[in-house]
């Protein structure tokens, strides 16, 4: 028990996923502005995470391993994640319409999100069991929506402030990500 | 020579990396030395020419409501053939770059590529345009990671993939003076917020350059 709730803390803070891993800056630099529009992305990326996982894991475990068709994983992973991000629109958008309001224009934008398929890759290289595949599915999109809801916060702040022109727009909110980067590496020995 | 620095000021001004932040994610984890620079860029200069070829023959099959899935499809299966290779005759830089090989598939540059040039350009066009932007990403990488390695390392050096000799190895700050932060997220972060910002000043500079000439 404790050690998958090291596998949480560590997925979720310590290797964080933005800001150790380097992934998923493109939504963070996009969608941020706002942080309302923050928790919307990072719940439908916490959702499709999840989701994909789930089958992915289950595709190469039943059906790639048996039939050693291993090096088909690249292929057959991003097709799982492209599908279900088109099936969960679908589905949202007859049965859910406010569900599909909030999260609906963020869904396209998650199949070429790299968290995605790193979670779903990195789930196979690591050889984990189902449930610790489970909790690092959960970990690693709850450390993305963190980090776009804390930066889409400073953000808000930052529209007022006075920037130099070079600076205005993406390069000084990379200098707030790298701040915030080097807050977050003194969590390493948390664990 | 005129024309090499008006590709130069272009190189600038249209930069995939810091003029549109296309691909970032894997700039900034991978520029911690030259030598995973350039790998990674050949690497993509090689998927993204051949999936621009490849798709842009293939446009007019292609039906236009699955184009996507379909571009996905091809470049995984470019990339999944590049990774083998890789892992086959370059164990070390399959090492360093580990998993962002794979990641290459999500690359905005490739599918940005295809979808903006190639399904509407013909063959030989779209070939070209694969092998500039490539080479314009390489550039920006190599860029990025020769500054990270010099300010952590004082060592700008490369050493051949194939054998891991080292070609070059140049000692440029002594090591009392390294920043050693700079191989750390937050010098991949600051690296590329004041790269990034140099190209804005560049783009506005020319701009206002522009706008004085019209009045």
């Amino acid at each position: 028990m404790s050690d998958l709730f090291t596998l949480f803390i560590s997925a979720l803070i310590i290797n964080n996923v933005i800001l150790t891993k380097f992934l998923g800056m493109c939504p963070l630099l996009g969608v941020s502005t706002k942080s309302s529009s923050a928790i919307g992305m990072g719940l439908a990326v916490i959702f499709v995470i999840f989701g994909s996982s789930v089958f992915t894991y289950l595709l190469y475990y039943s059906v790639l391993v048996p039939m050693s068709l291993e090096y088909m994983d690249l292929i057959t992973f991003i097709l799982v994640i492209a599908a279900f991000v088109q099936f969960v629109e679908m589905v949202l958008k007859k049965y859910s319409m406010g569900l599909y309001k909030a999260l609906g224009i963020y869904l396209p934008l998650i199949t070429t999100n790299c968290v995605v398929l790193y979670v779903t890759l990195d789930n196979i290289i690591k050889g984990f069991n189902f449930v610790e595949m489970c909790v690092y599915s959960l970990a690693v999109p709850a450390g993305f929506m963190l980090i776009m809801y804390i930066f889409a916060t400073i953000r808000e702040r930052l529209e007022l402030a006075n920037v130099p022109n070079a600076f205005k727009g993406n390069p000084i909110a990379l200098i707030v990500v790298a701040i915030m980067a080097a807050i977050f590496t003194s969590f390493a020995g948390l664990v | 020579m005129n024309k090499l620095a008006n590709y130069g000021l272009n190189l600038l001004k249209e930069n995939p990396v810091f003029g549109l932040y296309l691909g970032i994610c894997s700039t900034l984890a991978i520029t911690t030395n030259l030598n995973n620079a350039l790998g990674m860029g050949v690497s993509v200069i090689a998927i993204l020419t051949v999936s621009n070829i490849v798709i842009s023959a293939m446009r007019k099959i292609i039906p236009d409501e699955i184009r996507i899935p379909v571009y996905i499809v091809i470049i995984a299966t470019l990339v999944k053939s590049v990774e083998l290779l890789i892992k086959a005759y370059a164990p070390a830089l399959d090492t360093a770059l580990g998993v962002f090989i794979p990641l290459i598939v999500v690359n905005c540059i490739i599918l940005g590529r295809a979808e903006a040039f190639a399904n509407q350009n013909g063959v030989l066009a779209s070939a070209l345009d694969g092998i500039n932007m490539g080479i314009a990403y390489t550039l920006s990488l190599a860029a990025m990671s020769a500054i990270r390695q010099i300010l952590a390392t004082g060592i700008l050096s490369m050493a051949n993939p194939f054998t891991d000799e080292i070609i070059f190895s140049i000692n440029l700050i002594g090591s009392d003076y390294v920043i050693p932060m700079m191989k750390e997220p937050i010098g991949a972060f600051l690296t590329f917020a004041f790269l990034a910002a140099g190209v804005q000043a560049i783009r506005t500079y020319e701009a206002d350059k522009a706008l004085k000439e019209v009045k």
